[in-house]
């Protein structure tokens, strides 16, 4: 029983992950976005009821079909219910489509179709684009609001506005999901990228305080991804970029935790362990990316990324550095700013970078200081310290917190 | 924030064969004001060659430079608080290293007095 226990705990928030978003797309298909609140309550529903049963009586042999007869049920009740209320109470209002129950299918293709679908709706334009990809980290993955704040580096009270603000003006536009409209499918393609690049960062950048490294979250971006190459208008150079960066980023994903599940900077990292299928799918997607004349951010991120790939290239930092520089030039990000000045450092010496860091003049951010703290640690040891404690005090992770301390304790040494 | 043009004028062209290592100290250093967010307009370079001025009484004469040494090699908007904040971001410029010079203008808004 102790045994099963555990396994029950680990494997729920598991499933949750995977399949709430695939039944909520599915569920929500059949009601319209405007009604998407029905569908997470009945797989919420779902969820609670497995919690319960599955600890009483143990798990069941497939869990996740288990889960989409339970969540078909309840939607037969619901839809019951509304029957009933609509032919009692207005008859006259009755809905044709609800005077037969649909049947859910929970077949892979629909699950696809479902899940494009509402990834779409939910990234609609009358949303500004912060608010589009916080509630689809929201609705399509699962994210908690302080997921989310940490994703933005904002708080969890503005992105909880945010959202309401969002989900209000989403059911106000009235959108249909069940049709894949071309023009709205380019139109909306830009901002499913960036909720994609999100959900990737979320997971690869671990924030998360029980898991250091989310690997089904990356996971789940690239499935979203992939999603979009098997249609064929959203198959465009860009999510073939978007795919490579994401390729290229996960094949360190084993290489960056050690036995303890601390973090390893990439300098330290054991490169037998980067994942070489991944790197080859990267190159795949990174050709295809390279057709026509767009060149997206995720064309330069891409690039970047191949760059850390390659292992004893002489000018590999060079390289880096002018895509970085490239890609400061068509999108500013505090991030951006930071990764780039490293890779200046790794160019030009740590001591000349000193003065390009400062301009960044980020000093609210934790990625800042830890810059700071590195590249002052080779001649100016306590200043480094300083700079490590003051990044401590600005994070909230436990992996963070412990690399830092670690820095602090060997520049501690030299004393 | 204010923004504020530079002018890069120069005596001999910069564009004409710049070595790998001044394309890499250009692109570096306006990468820099991009990272400090300060960068409105990356703008564009200006050809020395083909050039015209166009004057009074039907007259066009080639190019910019022939009364007087500098000419305009380019310009880009940045975005700053106050005037020294742009003066010192120009003040890093590679252009200087050159023989170059850098103006810097603000720009008026609308109801702005000059």
């Amino acid at each position: 029983m102790e045994e099963q226990n555990t396994s029950f705990h680990q494997l729920l928030p598991n499933l949750f992950r995977l399949e709430y978003t695939k039944m909520t797309a599915v569920i929500g298909r059949h009601f319209g976005l405007q009604h998407i609140a029905i569908a997470e309550d009945i797989v919420s529903e779902t969820f609670l009821i497995a919690m319960n049963s599955w600890a009483e009586k143990g798990i069941p042999e497939n869990p996740t079909a288990w889960l989409y007869t339970v969540a078909k049920n309840k939607l037969k009740d619901y839809l019951k219910h509304e029957k009933i209320f609509n032919d009692k109470v207005s008859p006259v209002l009755q809905a044709a489509s609800q005077s037969e129950l649909p049947e859910v299918e929970f077949s892979p293709e629909n699950i696809n179709d479902s899940v494009l679908a509402m990834i779409f709706a939910v990234c609609s334009p009358i949303n500004p684009p912060s608010s589009q990809i916080a509630l689809a980290l929201q609705i399509l993955c699962g994210f908690s609001i302080t997921e989310i704040a940490h994703a933005f580096l904002s708080n969890p009270e503005t992105i909880r506005k945010r959202i309401q603000r969002a989900r209000k003006q989403l059911r106000e536009d009235n959108f249909e999901i069940k049709t894949l409209e071309k023009e709205a499918l380019i139109s909306r393609l830009a901002a499913v990228h960036t909720t994609i690049y999100l959900l990737f960062n979320e997971g690869y950048l671990s924030t998360s305080e029980n898991q250091v490294i989310r690997q089904d979250l990356c996971s789940e971006a690239i499935r979203l991804a992939l999603i979009l190459t098997t249609n064929n208008i959203t198959n465009t150079p860009a999510t073939n970029a978007l795919l490579a960066l994401l390729c290229y980023q996960s094949s360190r994903l084993q290489a960056r935790l050690n036995a303890d599940g601390e973090l390893i900077l990439f300098d330290q990292q054991d490169t037998s362990l980067w994942n070489q299928e991944l790197i080859t799918q990267g190159h795949h997607f990174i050709i295809n990316a390279c057709t026509g004349n767009e060149l997206s951010k995720y064309h330069l991120e891409a690039g970047i990324a191949y760059w850390h790939t390659t292992i004893g290239n002489k000018n590999k930092w060079e390289n880096i550095l002018s895509l970085y520089n490239e890609l400061l030039l068509i999108d500013y990000s505090p991030i951006t700013a930071l990764n780039r000045t490293f890779a200046y450092a790794k160019v030009y010496g740590a001591e000349t970078s000193i003065q390009e860091a400062l301009k960044l003049n980020l000093s609210d951010n934790y990625y800042y200081h830890s810059l700071l703290g590195y590249l002052y640690s080779e001649n100016h040891v306590q200043l480094a310290i300083s700079h490590y404690q003051k990044a401590k005090s600005l994070t909230q992770s436990p992996a963070e917190i412990k690399a830092i301390d670690k820095e602090i304790q060997a520049l501690k040494n030299l004393l | 924030m204010k923004e504020f043009l530079l002018i890069f004028r120069n005596s001999t062209n910069p564009h004409a064969n710049p070595s790998p290592e001044q394309m890499q100290e250009r692109m570096n250093w306006m990468a820099s004001v991009a990272a400090q967010n300060k960068l409105a307009d990356k703008g564009n370079r200006l050809s020395a060659t083909q050039a015209k001025t166009v004057k009074p009484g039907n007259v066009v004469t080639d190019g910019p430079y022939t009364e007087i040494k500098e000419f305009i090699s380019g310009y880009m908007i940045v975005k700053t608080e106050t005037i020294e904040e742009a003066i010192a971001i120009a003040q890093e410029n590679p252009i200087l290293k050159d023989g170059g010079n850098v103006e810097i203008r603000a720009v008026l808004q609308p109801n702005e007095k000059n």
